[in-house]
């Protein structure tokens, strides 16, 4: 049973280790200076990078950080310490429905509400896409991470004269803070990644842009173009593309395991 | 405020009926809590003792389907009064409960303060003086002095509940409620809260809750033997204790049921 067992997760973790190595092999050679200063330069010629596509990816997700966390976390604590009613039992099923909806769905409902009104693909557009990912996915942990704060300790705070609120803030939240900030940087990690619902709403820009409400290019729209594209030199930046992306991705998680390990030395 | 018809009694029950939606857990309860007593409650487990001192204080209604009956006069003033703020009312009333609940993300210092603080700011002097106080009322002071920016987590067991009895005197009430404060002490830590009972009562109103007998015998004035949701009998501790009148009381004070 055991040797199952490490088979088994052996197997999980081999695919991880053959990705990055495959992605590594490919990817890190394209890695320099150039590749994250200049921008594309046009099909045929060699040479240039994939600085719009970074810049234009922090833009995207932190504007997506900025509408989805607060709204998110906000939700959790809503269904965490007032959703016992009916309104919270829809609330959760909606943000369950959400959960599990596709990202190119999501994609297409930003592209009819925003792009189509405005006119033009933007960044922004972009944006709230991501955010509509981000926020069902954020109610659900902060409203995990709330409940495992012991009830005893909001009866506490409320014996001792604290308002509702008060108490949902000062005490419930800051206990769970540590939880709710790794559920943060695993919902910006995951959608750092997401291309389909961007397809629709930043497209993509070859040049370097940072205004929101004009298109914008981001990593994984970039190694979508280049990589279903015909020339050699494309596939190459495109490794290196998935390959910046992907530590990105890491890096964000790795984040996230070191605010979990805060959380248990806080409670030691 | 009317005022109170008798200086000596503080806290007063009339025909108190706690229900969670329509089950009555504790039934048509009248009870007097002179000032500066100890009033210990006992009986067997689920015999309505926690939900009644929960009323006092208005925590029951929190409880899911939590409501109550009759009346609860603090100070000859109903507190179930529609005039009455809940969340004031908690401030005149400090709770301690069976569990150490110090706030994890604060330091010891912050958690004392943490009554105090919610009633609004005040000069730093003062709250600090206020937070030395406390703990030493609560006999934590001298243990805990040179770390008071230290987290509350990293004191014992005895030492939290201390702690919690601390952070429920610092905004100086005027009744202190005790839900089986030492279930959860070693013997020590037992007697350290015993003690502070003593200590306390010069100065406040005690309700405790508590299963151990001894307990009950070696720190309260009163007696309140509850069964089944009722109040069965409420005598001086030590005649409660040595000549019961009823015989359900007897029973359970010899040990023969409960």
């Amino acid at each position: 049973m055991t040797g199952l067992v490490a088979l088994l997760s052996f197997l999980a973790v081999l695919a991880l280790l053959l990705i990055l190595g495959d992605l590594i092999a490919r990817g890190a050679s394209s890695l320099d200076w150039s590749f994250f200063t200049k921008n594309p330069v046009p099909a045929g010629e060699s040479g240039g990078g994939v600085a719009n596509a970074i810049v234009g990816t922090a833009i995207i997700v932190g504007l997506a950080g900025l509408i989805g966390l607060p709204i998110g976390i906000g939700t959790g604590l809503y269904l965490a310490e007032y959703g016992s009613g009916r309104l919270g039992w829809i609330v959760r099923f909606v943000a369950d429905v959400m959960n599990g909806t596709p990202s190119i769905v999501v994609g297409i409902f930003a592209w009819t509400w925003l792009v189509k009104p405005m006119g033009h693909f933007s960044a922004l557009a972009g944006s709230m896409a991501l955010a509509m990912l981000m926020v069902p996915m954020l109610a659900r942990t902060t409203e995990e991470m709330v409940r495992l704060v012991p009830h005893s300790l909001r009866e506490a705070a409320l014996a001792l004269g604290y308002p509702r609120w008060r108490t949902s803030l000062r005490v419930i939240a800051r206990t769970a803070l540590a939880g709710i900030v790794t559920g943060c940087l695993v919902g910006v990690a995951r959608v750092a990644g997401e291309t389909a619902p961007l397809l629709f709403t930043a497209l993509g820009n070859l040049n370097f842009s940072t205004s929101v409400l004009q298109p914008m290019q981001t990593l994984s729209l970039q190694i979508y173009v280049y990589a279903t594209g015909p020339f050699d030199e494309w596939h190459r930046l495109a490794w290196a593309a998935a390959l910046v992306l992907m530590g990105l991705v890491l890096l964000l998680s790795l984040a996230a395991r070191w605010a979990i390990r805060q959380r248990h030395g806080a409670a030691r | 405020m009317a005022p109170p018809a008798d200086a000596r009694l503080q806290l007063q029950t009339v025909r108190l009926t706690a229900l969670y939606g329509r089950r009555a857990a504790v039934k048509d309860v009248s009870l007097l809590f002179p000032r500066h007593t100890v009033t210990a409650l006992i009986g067997p487990s689920g015999c309505g003792k926690t939900t009644f001192l929960r009323c006092l204080n208005r925590m029951h209604e929190l409880s899911e389907g939590g409501w109550i009956t009759g009346k609860v006069l603090l100070d000859g003033e109903d507190v179930y009064d529609p005039s009455i703020d809940a969340i004031q009312l908690r401030r005149r009333i400090g709770m301690v409960f069976q569990r150490p609940t110090p706030f994890p993300t604060m330091s010891i210092y912050d958690n004392v303060a943490a009554g105090l603080r919610v009633n609004g700011g005040r000069p730093r002097a003062e709250l600090d003086a206020a937070v030395e106080g406390a703990l030493r009322q609560a006999a934590l002071w001298d243990e805990v002095k040179d770390r008071l920016r230290h987290s509350a987590l990293a004191l014992s067991g005895g030492q939290q509940q201390r702690l919690c009895v601390a952070r429920a005197l610092a905004p100086e009430p005027d009744v202190l409620l005790l839900d089986e404060p030492t279930a959860s002490l070693d013997p020590a830590g037992t007697q350290h809260i015993e003690e502070l009972c003593h200590e306390l009562k010069s100065r406040y109103t005690i309700v405790i809750v508590t299963h151990n007998l001894q307990q009950a015998a070696r720190i309260s004035d009163y007696t309140a033997f509850f069964y089944l949701g009722d109040l069965v009998e409420l005598g001086r501790t030590e005649e409660l204790f040595t000549k019961p009148t009823k015989e359900r009381t007897e029973a359970y004070i010899t040990g023969r049921f409960g």
